[in-house]
């Protein structure tokens, strides 16, 4: 059975039937989407003074897969203008260069970003004993200034047995700048660069803490809003890459020796699909890595 | 209308659009012509993202105005790319329509978290 309207427009709606499709699809995306920023928004505003971290992600690297996902907007929408312009071999080189762009992404979040979180350590210090861990907080000093208190020291944990074992008494962490000399003026606000961890060492009793993890969902509310949405939005990516390399591979081909215009009209919704995930991550990158 | 009926349909659409070939010919000098356009508005996205790094390290006084010029900023980049990429500067009505529907439902969603702290007992 053929299809109707996958080139040609409907005349009640005066589109073609895939177009019309993908926007009840991308309105429900927005949905799904709009309800996790709205928890987002909710954990953040109902964060104590101090509790909302700033400053834990990499921002260069985010920046340069805000870049790279731009970069694979253009192109794909390239690829689409050289379909309509008959040109296949220029969309062949403009889609395998937007699937390259996704992979790039993909890689550096799976590889590089999250694990890194996942090898960082912090322990949140019981409010009673913050005075007693004033030497790694430097509470003193942001109180002066008007800042929010600091209640986590953070870094590498040295003794990782320690998260699993209740004879031992203490954590040992290679604390972060932000703890390693917290008076300093340059750590009241977050670093451009990353700046690994030190290696002067606190020894934090198990006992003077409130909750202490690795950079992992259960951490805090806000990884928890991280991984829960970058990881949402790494798998629309991931779904958007294999929908483009099934149009880029030759089975795709035989659709354009058909009708070109068929194959275009396929590039547009999944072009549409892909720029409104780069419009997703374009609210995420600020509100993760920079705020 | 309810029942839609497929000859008469292909007997009416080719009649409303011109002639394939000519349409074609049109549809590519457009598109040729958008092209510098889609790569100004690539150009125009990667500098805002530097501007808005750049910003998130200026003191505007409160977390919450740091916010709004970031939010303001992620808000302009996403209407380029949802004018220009997404087409919706030129885009057919019912396309819209959907649009007001979705706009109306996701800010009664965020208007539900702003409910979360509305209490009539003890303000």
């Amino acid at each position: 059975m053929e299809i109707p309207y996958t080139v040609t427009a409907r005349p009640d709606t005066g589109l073609w039937n895939a177009k019309v499709g993908i926007w009840l699809f991308l309105a429900s995306e927005v949905m799904l989407f709009g309800g996790l920023f709205s928890a987002y928004v909710f954990l953040r505003l109902d964060a104590e003074p101090g509790a909302w971290p700033h400053g834990l992600l990499n921002v260069p690297v985010g920046t340069m897969n805000t870049a790279i996902l731009i970069a694979s907007s253009v192109t794909v929408v390239l690829a689409w203008a050289a379909l309509k312009m008959r040109r296949y071999r220029a969309y062949w080189w403009y889609m395998l260069v937007t699937i390259l762009c996704g992979v790039i992404f993909l890689v550096v979040k799976l590889a590089y970003e999250w694990p890194q979180k996942f090898d960082h350590f912090g322990a949140v210090i019981k409010k009673d004993k913050l005075e007693k861990y004033e030497k790694y907080l430097g509470n003193h000093h942001l109180a002066e200034h008007g800042l929010a208190p600091r209640m986590e020291i953070s870094g590498h944990l040295h003794n990782k047995e320690a998260l699993n074992d209740p004879n031992a008494k203490e954590y040992e962490i290679a604390m972060d700048p932000v703890n390693a000399d917290p008076t300093n003026p340059a750590m009241d606000r977050p670093h451009f660069l990353y700046v690994p961890p030190t290696d002067k060492i606190a020894t934090v009793e198990k006992e003077d803490v409130e909750y202490a993890n690795m950079f992992l969902p259960k951490h805090s509310a806000y990884f928890a809003s991280y991984f829960t949405i970058t990881g949402l939005h790494g798998a629309h990516v991931l779904g958007g890459v294999l929908v483009f390399l099934y149009m880029w591979l030759p089975v795709s081909k035989k659709v354009y020796k058909r009708n070109p215009e068929h194959l275009a009209n396929r590039v547009e919704v999944a072009g549409l699909f892909w720029h409104f995930v780069d419009l997703v991550w374009i609210f995420v990158f600020p509100l993760f890595y920079l705020l | 209308m309810n029942e839609i009926q497929e000859p008469s349909l292909a007997e009416t659409t080719p009649v409303g659009t011109s002639p394939e070939a000519v349409h074609d010919e049109h549809a590519a000098h457009n598109v040729a012509k958008h092209v510098r356009k889609y790569l100004l508005v690539g150009a125009t996205l990667i500098t805002f993202t530097a501007i808005t790094v750049f910003l998130s390290y200026v003191n505007f006084g409160t977390m919450k105005a740091n916010v709004a010029v970031a939010m303001a900023v992620a808000t302009f980049k996403a209407a380029l790319v949802a004018a220009i990429f997404m087409h919706l500067s030129n885009e057919k009505r019912l396309i819209y329509r959907i649009l007001v529907f979705t706009a109306f439902f996701v800010l009664g969603l965020f208007f539900l978290t702003y409910l979360a702290w509305y209490d009539p007992v003890t303000r």
